[in-house]
């Protein structure tokens, strides 16, 4: 059970996000969360969005390389120790994470970690077995 | 200044004489090469001439035209007009769909070019005496190996130093007493940033004279040169087609031309769109005949470079004509720290990447003293990844490749797609923003 993200090439020059984010507004799509990894002459844009293929679709219209990617979002509770547990499972099923990111949810009670692995299906049964919430798409765009 | 030569016989003949030697030899040339060399008789035959229509050098204009394309269509040694067992050495530069320009030479030939290019030196006012500092790169490309016979022919002491690794060079000046520097201009301001670094007086070196060619350099290069190394800055010009260095020279004596050593390489000057050879003085496509080449003569070269003859004699007492230095090319070659680079190469380089699609530009800079190269790529879905690591492993590739092929190193810059200038239509493959 994976979650959709959409990734968003960007080159190195001012006002890029600006453009994105307001592509997206106009077409209602809602941000659920984000990152941007950037190197001195590029960044390459995360976006979780309630609408992944309308988002893929406008965002190529207006002239950007987008791609789609797997993640895996997991609840933890928002509280000292949450990502610490999550990782120990991480590191002992040995799983090679190749970036990740967090948000918390409105109600403020859980946070969600985002996970890039490069082995999703391993990821999610060896997240399970230890006992965490791992949330589908909807349930992301639902909190 | 009393002025050397190194064949002062030759080199200050009246023009009588040394158009009578360059009649006799083209003559030669032209009957040797239309009985030996089957793409040549073919040409000449369907031009509808033949050998004994050469009477006066003014015939030249009947022969055609030899161009690039004609040397990789016979790659590697088609236009050889000697068996193999004759020739000792062979050469090459990079070619426009990364085959090379392959380049033969006799042991004849090797002399010959020996000798001019001791002209060439003597020409700077190099004599036996000399340190010789030779930081043309050896190898393939003539440059290195060419200036080198030639100083050994002048008698002078040649330390065969070639490019890189510049704090080496500079102690080696110091304590060899380098006193003629061989280099690209390029490198010599590479070189006197690098003694400034370093603390390195130029003025306490014997550094006396520096001969710069193989790449497009400005009168503004040549001062700045000048003043930071403390020397004369004069300029050679040569292609490895034609012979490689030592094709033409200029002397001490003026700040204007080179000469061209025209008993052995014929000049020409054509308009490039209409292949007509233009009255005296006019700019255009310099074209070079072989006079006295062995293995690999040409005739009638278009060399693609943009250059004028000046025809009234120099101070110097030489009665050769001179070129002007080179103000620009025909085509849209590139000339990047010495090398040759086409953009038709880097495409190829791009299309041998998974994924990489033909758009792309080439931008090239001066950045203090280098030439930077940077290849702008458009990244499209097949080669986006949302992980940088794989990103970055797609430029390093391209970089690599580019390295490989064209012996350049460059920056690969990433940009979204369709953001590459199109002009017309056509997308602007080249943006120099050198200013030579």
């Amino acid at each position: 059970m994976h979650v959709e993200q959409i990734a968003v090439f960007l080159e190195n020059k001012s006002g890029r996000l600006a453009e994105i984010t307001a592509t997206l507004a106009y077409h209602d799509i809602n941000i659920r969360a984000l990152s941007v990894a950037d190197t001195a002459d590029f960044g390459i844009l995360r976006l979780i969005v309630d609408d992944v293929e309308k988002a893929k679709k406008v965002l190529k219209e207006n002239g950007f390389t987008v791609g789609i990617t797997k993640v895996v979002a997991v609840e933890v509770a928002d509280r000292s120790g949450g990502l610490a547990s999550v990782l120990q499972t991480i590191e002992q099923e040995r799983l090679n994470v190749e970036y990740m990111y967090a948000f918390v949810n409105k109600s403020g009670e859980n946070a969600v970690l985002v996970f890039r692995f490069d082995d999703v299906d391993r990821a999610i049964t060896a997240l399970r077995r230890d006992g965490f919430t791992i949330l589908s798409g909807d349930q992301v765009c639902a909190l | 200044m009393t002025t050397l030569y190194w064949e002062e016989e030759i080199e200050t003949l009246p023009r009588v004489g040394l158009e009578s030697i360059q009649l006799t030899r083209l003559k030669h040339l032209v009957a040797r090469v239309y009985a030996t060399v089957a793409p040549y008789r073919a040409k000449m035959d369907s031009a509808g001439v033949k050998p004994e229509d050469i009477r006066s050098l003014a015939d030249l204009r009947k022969l055609p035209f030899t161009v690039k394309d004609d040397l990789r269509d016979n790659y590697p040694f088609g236009l050889f007009t000697v068996p193999m067992e004759q020739v000792v050495r062979v050469h090459a530069s990079s070619g426009t769909t990364g085959k090379p320009t392959v380049v033969g030479y006799t042991k004849k030939d090797i002399e010959t070019w020996a000798g001019v290019m001791a002209r060439a030196l003597t020409c700077a006012g190099a004599t036996s005496r000399d340190m010789i500092h030779n930081a043309y790169g050896y190898g393939l490309f003539t440059g290195g190996l060419g200036a080198h016979y030639g100083v050994e022919r002048l008698g002078a002491t040649v330390i065969p130093v070639s490019g890189g690794n510049t704090k080496r060079q500079i102690t080696i000046m110091q304590d060899f007493g380098s006193s003629v520097l061989l280099a690209t201009p390029s490198y010599a301001l590479n070189l006197a940033d690098a003694m400034a670094e370093l603390g390195v007086d130029p003025g306490s070196l014997s550094l006396r004279v520096g001969i710069f060619g193989a790449e497009p350099w400005s009168e503004n290069m040549r001062d700045e040169v000048e003043r930071k190394l403390n020397i004369r800055a004069v300029d050679i010009y040569g292609l490895s087609e034609v012979m490689g260095p030592g094709v033409a020279m200029q002397c001490l004596e003026t700040e204007r031309g080179m000469h061209i050593f025209e008993d052995h390489f014929l000049p020409e000057i054509i308009d490039p769109d209409s292949g007509e050879v233009l009255p005296p003085g006019e700019q255009g496509e310099l074209v070079f005949t072989t006079l006295t080449k062995e293995a690999f003569p040409l005739i009638r070269y278009r060399t693609k470079d943009i250059s004028r003859l000046i025809h009234e004699q120099c101070v110097c007492g030489r009665t050769m004509v001179r070129m002007e230095k080179i103000a620009g090319r025909t085509d849209d070659m590139l000339i990047i720290r010495g090398v040759n680079v086409f953009p038709s190469q880097v495409e190829h380089v791009l299309m041998g990447v998974e994924g990489v699609e033909p758009h792309y530009q080439i931008v090239v800079n001066r950045e203090g003293n280098m030439d930077t190269m940077a290849v702008k790529v458009e990244v499209s879905e097949a080669i986006f990844s949302d992980e940088v690591k794989n990103m970055e492993k797609l430029t390093r590739k391209i970089q690599a490749d580019i390295k490989d092929l064209l012996g350049v190193t460059c920056k690969v810059q990433l940009v979204e797609p369709r953001t590459i200038m199109r002009s017309e239509g056509k997308a602007q493959r080249v943006v120099d923003n050198r200013k030579l």
